[in-house]
């Protein structure tokens, strides 16, 4: 059986075109997608039950048993932490945040390690963007800033920028104009009309150049900025205010480096700018399929992105002391539930190694880097391949995720529920 | 069975004509009955005031930028928070609440039904998943169609009935409930960082104007039957002098329903504006009540302004723009492909500001100058103008002339040659309050029709009791009583279930989507026409077949099917 227009859930370009033929439980093939795509829709490694660890190994262990220790351990902790949550869908998320709710829980989403700063940018600054496909309908003028759509978002480009034709770009690759800026040359760089090449972790800098130029104050520059030629950054500038509608995206290149979040501020104003001469808009490339989603279900229930903490009764938001990483590598944390994510792949080695110290409760259909941190781990259905869902695609529009093959696995927002419900009969609310 | 008794209430229901009569509200199974047993639960409302659940025809509580102005705003959020307690969830936020928030302050001031102004089609299943989580209110959403491009081509091939058949078939994709026009053509023009500057002002590369999308959207509703009219916020928003725009859109409007207005215009307040900077602003408002008055057709909302610090939102992107090269605060913009724009600023209105303090007294006077309630509507455009716990404040102004030059008294000193408002002596009394806040809505809404804003037979049972004994109270000297009343009900009843005791939620929310469905003949449906589908499969960045929201976002979703003309 073939099944159309099946929603991708690896990253956040959430690609709604994909056609997937299934036989049974298995999937045959997989078209359209990216090579991303192929290989999240047909890994096959998942856990067949709920586990847990013996002073030798793991032993098989029920639902009823995992759930029902899951929320005796939450229960128990005087500063739990509910972390992960970007490869499921919103229905997850938002029975995890009313967990840390009943809990006075720290709840935190993945952006705390991608795009958090682009969050704290944006709350200083605010955000000038728009929907991929007005890129994608519009742009004369596409810079990508510190990433690597090519490997990391492979049909980004095709999709929605460079290569999409466009209602107003019928000639894609004739009518658009590529600027690529990172610290090397990349797959993407490739691709580019101009590629700046920029000194490792002077981004500001040449924001901020940039930004001179554009106001007319140009002539302050030193001949080289961040081993860039001033003239190269005039030609770019120069190309940006000639634009009908320019777009700015950026990666972790410019989150991650030295400056964080003030780059990024300083792009956004780059792009506020830009608009006083013409149009321009600017988006982050956001990673995990539903990380906006996270990002967007925390927001309405509790006000605040990500980095929730609910032990004063109240949501509490201090990024930095409310931070999953911060809260690890400082030991505060005695107990831990991890949903839809890999810490044990991405988190820094101090925060890790807390999480092997302390009761660590995973949920997640695979066995991950995370596993071996684990005291017990709990396998669900994945979101877009055998759970359907509501996912936000990077640019806000959300889409429903769709089921296409059948399981046995519960899904993971029915464990959760069983996780909350199990908390307020023992907490008697 | 669920049976309650409602005793001793003072009613006023002005849609059945009932004005501060003591008198008994059975309920059974969320509905008005006639009469019910012994058995039924009792509330001594002890002769307070009772009145219809309060709708809000116009606010922005939920969807993708509403979620976006809480996002990029900790500052607002830590200034309005409360813990778990009961039934009701943690809440966060004071201009931009969360869902939460927005729907206990909602409960605790009576109101049981609110609009949202403002939802883009491609992003409905958003405020769909926001709607569920604001619980205790209906809710309706306005679907925008001011920059869609199927819509503009079918302007310009000045077909009515195609423009109806987009319409039909977007709001029963997206499940929507009315047609919302926001600066119509200019949101288009912002896909290029460009404006209109008037209704006849050319779209660019669609070639048609916004007088031409106004009329043909406005002969498209009345086609398809649509419960609501047009839903209207006019072009040149917040631009001195653009009260000639606003006067030349109300003259476009024919009069052709007999039920209910043919235009709803929007926030108005924000386009009566006479002059022609920020220097000279002065109101315009006589002119613009003078045409309200003379054209039954049209009803509007105040978008009244109160000082302090708020959030604006809008698809207007432009004006946002505008906005932010005044204030230079942060500024969001969120264009939508094919369809709209969006933009979000912060702002604080100050009694310092004579720009300010004019738009504070135009919205008052467009209410105290419109003869007849049922066309001019209190709202903020929550919370463009200001957040909607505020609305007790602006009854309390409209009830009390003394209160209204205690405030202008505190005002920059240039706003009385700007404004007429002191020179207004009308005094709103109770009647003219309540319709004001709901039969007025539910009228213009259409959804008196679906047992809202009155409380007749087979009405559903929404119900606010205030502390107030009118009868007892002089709202024109008493107007803190009458402020502290309408902040907190007694109870507020939905669906014949208590959900509120004193500024308190104690049960778990249970709302319902209100939606139309507009049948249309086969040989009209967009769905089937080769050409939408194909331009739809072009541009969206969606495919057609994962566009509709699906009926699992409405949990209780109630579906109105009306039958176009076509």
């Amino acid at each position: 059986m073939i099944i159309k227009d099946v929603v991708c859930p690896f990253c956040g370009c959430l690609c709604d075109d994909l056609d997937v033929e299934v036989d049974g439980q298995t999937i045959i093939k997989v078209q359209n997608g990216c090579t991303l795509a192929e290989a999240a829709l047909t890994g096959n490694n998942r856990l067949p039950a709920p586990i847990r660890r013996t002073a030798t190994g793991w032993e098989e262990i029920s639902f009823d048993d995992a759930i029902r220790e899951t929320a005796d351990i939450l229960l128990a902790a005087d500063r739990p932490l509910l972390y992960g949550w970007s490869s499921t869908h919103g229905e997850a998320q938002s029975i995890g945040v009313h967990i840390a709710e009943l809990l006075g829980a720290v709840i935190d989403n993945t952006s705390t390690v991608c795009h958090g700063p682009s969050i704290l940018a944006i709350q200083e600054v605010g955000h000038p963007g728009c929907t991929l496909g007005q890129v994608k309908n519009r742009a004369d003028v596409v810079v990508y800033w510190g990433c690597n759509p090519t490997e990391a978002h492979p049909r980004h480009m095709s999709r929605y920028t460079t290569f999409a034709t466009g209602f107003f770009v019928p000639e894609a690759q004739k009518d658009r104009t590529v600027i690529v800026v990172d610290t090397r040359r990349t797959e993407s760089a490739e691709i580019a009309d101009e590629f700046i090449q920029i000194e490792r972790g002077r981004d500001y800098e040449v924001l901020a150049a940039l930004r001179a130029i554009v106001r007319g104050k140009g002539s302050i520059l030193p001949r080289e900025i961040a081993g860039i030629a001033r003239e190269q950054l005039f030609r770019v500038a120069e190309i940006c205010m000639k634009a009908k509608f320019g777009a700015i995206f950026f990666g972790l290149g410019l989150t991650m480096s030295s400056g964080k979040y003030k780059n990024v501020r300083n792009a956004i104003e780059l792009t506020d700018e830009l608009n006083r001469h013409t149009k321009f808009t600017i988006s982050p490339l956001r990673g995990h399929g539903n990380v906006y989603g996270s990002n967007e279900v925390f927001t309405w229930i509790t006000g605040y992105p990500y980095a929730v903490d609910f032990a004063r009764g109240i949501a509490f938001y201090n990024p930095g002391e409310t931070t999953a990483v911060d809260i690890l590598r400082r030991g505060e944390c005695d107990a831990a539930l991890i949903v839809a994510s890999d810490p044990g792949a991405h988190f820094p080695h101090a925060a890790a190694a807390h999480l092997a110290k302390i009761p660590t409760i995973l949920i997640d259909p695979h066995r991950t880097a995370t596993t071996p941190l684990c005291r017990l781990q709990m396998p669900c259905t994945m979101a877009g391949i055998d759970a359907e869902g509501t996912a936000y695609r990077m640019d806000g529009v959300p889409i429903r995720y769709k089921k296409f093959l059948e399981s046995s696995y519960p899904d993971d927002a029915d464990i959760l529920k069983r996780i909350h419900d199990r908390i307020r009969e023992v907490q008697g609310s | 069975m669920t049976e309650l008794l409602v005793k001793n209430a003072c009613v006023i229901d002005p849609l059945n004509k009932i004005l501060m009569e003591i008198m008994d509200i059975p309920v059974r199974d969320g509905r008005i009955v006639e009469s019910v047993s012994a058995g039924a639960d009792v509330i001594d409302a002890r002769g307070c005031l009772t009145l219809p659940g309060g709708i809000d025809s116009h606010s922005h509580v939920c969807g993708t930028k509403v979620n976006f102005g809480r996002y990029m705003s900790p500052e607002d959020m830590r200034a309005g928070r409360t813990a778990r307690r009961g039934k009701m969830h943690v809440t966060s936020g004071y201009y931009v609440p969360t869902t939460y928030g927005n729907s206990y302050r909602y409960s605790a001031m009576g109101y049981t039904t609110v609009l949202e102004g403002a939802m883009a089609p491609l992003e409905a299943r958003h405020t769909h998943e926001e709607f569920t989580a604001t619980p205790h209110q209906d809710m309706l959403a306005n679907t925008l169609f001011d920059g869609n491009w199927a819509i503009m081509e079918a302007v310009r091939a000045k077909d009515i009935k195609k423009a109806a058949a987009i319409v039909a078939w977007t709001l029963s994709a997206v499940k929507g409930y009315s047609i919302k026009l926001t600066n119509p053509g200019g949101t288009e023009a912002w896909g290029w960082g460009q404006d209109l500057s008037s209704i006849h002002d050319m779209v660019p590369n669609f070639n048609v104007t916004p007088a031409e999308i106004i009329t043909t959207m406005i002969a498209a509703n009345e086609l398809l039957g649509l419960p609501h009219s047009v839903h209207l916020h006019c072009n040149n928003l917040g631009k001195p002098g653009n009260y000639r725009t606003t006067l030349q859109t109300f003259d476009l409007v024919p009069d052709t329903n007999n039920g209910r207005q043919t235009l709803y215009a929007t926030h108005v307040q924000f386009h009566a504006y006479g002059g022609t900077t920020w220097r000279d602003i002065s109101s315009k408002a006589d002119d613009i009540a003078r045409a309200v008055n003379a054209k039954p057709q049209i009803v509007m909302d105040m978008g009244q302004i109160m000082f302090g610090r708020t959030m604006t939102m809008t698809a207007d992107g432009p004006m946002e723009f505008n906005l932010y090269c005044l204030h230079h605060n942060k500024w969001s913009n969120h264009d939508v492909e094919l369809e709209t724009g969006s933009g979000i600023i912060p702002v604080l209105y100050s009694k310092k500001s004579l720009v300010n303090c004019v738009m504070w007294a135009i919205g008052l006077e467009l209410a105290l100058l419109t003869k007849n309630p049922y066309q001019c509507l209190l709202e903020t455009d929550n919370p463009n103008g200001a957040p909607f716990v505020k609305y007790p404040e602006i009854i309390g102004l409209l009830m009390s002339k003394r209160y209204r030059d205690e405030e202008c008294a505190t005002l920059n000193g240039g706003t009385e040659q700007r404004t007429a408002l002191s020179a207004l002596d009308r005094e709103m009394d109770w009647n003219e309050i309540a319709i004001m806040t709901r039969a007025g809505q539910a009228k213009a809404l259409g959804i008196d029709a679906q047992g809202k804003g009155h409380f007749r037979t087979g009405a559903e049972a929404d119900i606010a009791i205030y502390p107030i004994r009118c009868r007892d109270v002089d709202p024109t000297t008493e107007y803190r009583k009458v402020i502290e009343g309408f902040q907190k009900t007694m109870y507020t009843i939905k669906r014949g279930r208590v959900v509120a005791r004193d500024g308190d939620v104690i049960v778990e929310g249970a709302n319902s989507t209100f939606w139309v469905n507009p049948v249309v003949p086969d040989d009209l449906n967009v769905a089937s026409d080769p050409e939408f589908v194909k331009k739809f499969e072009e541009y969206y960045t969606v495919r057609m077949g994962n566009y509709p929201v699906q009926d699992v976002y409405l949990p209780r979703g109630k579906c109105i099917r009306t039958e176009a003309a076509l």
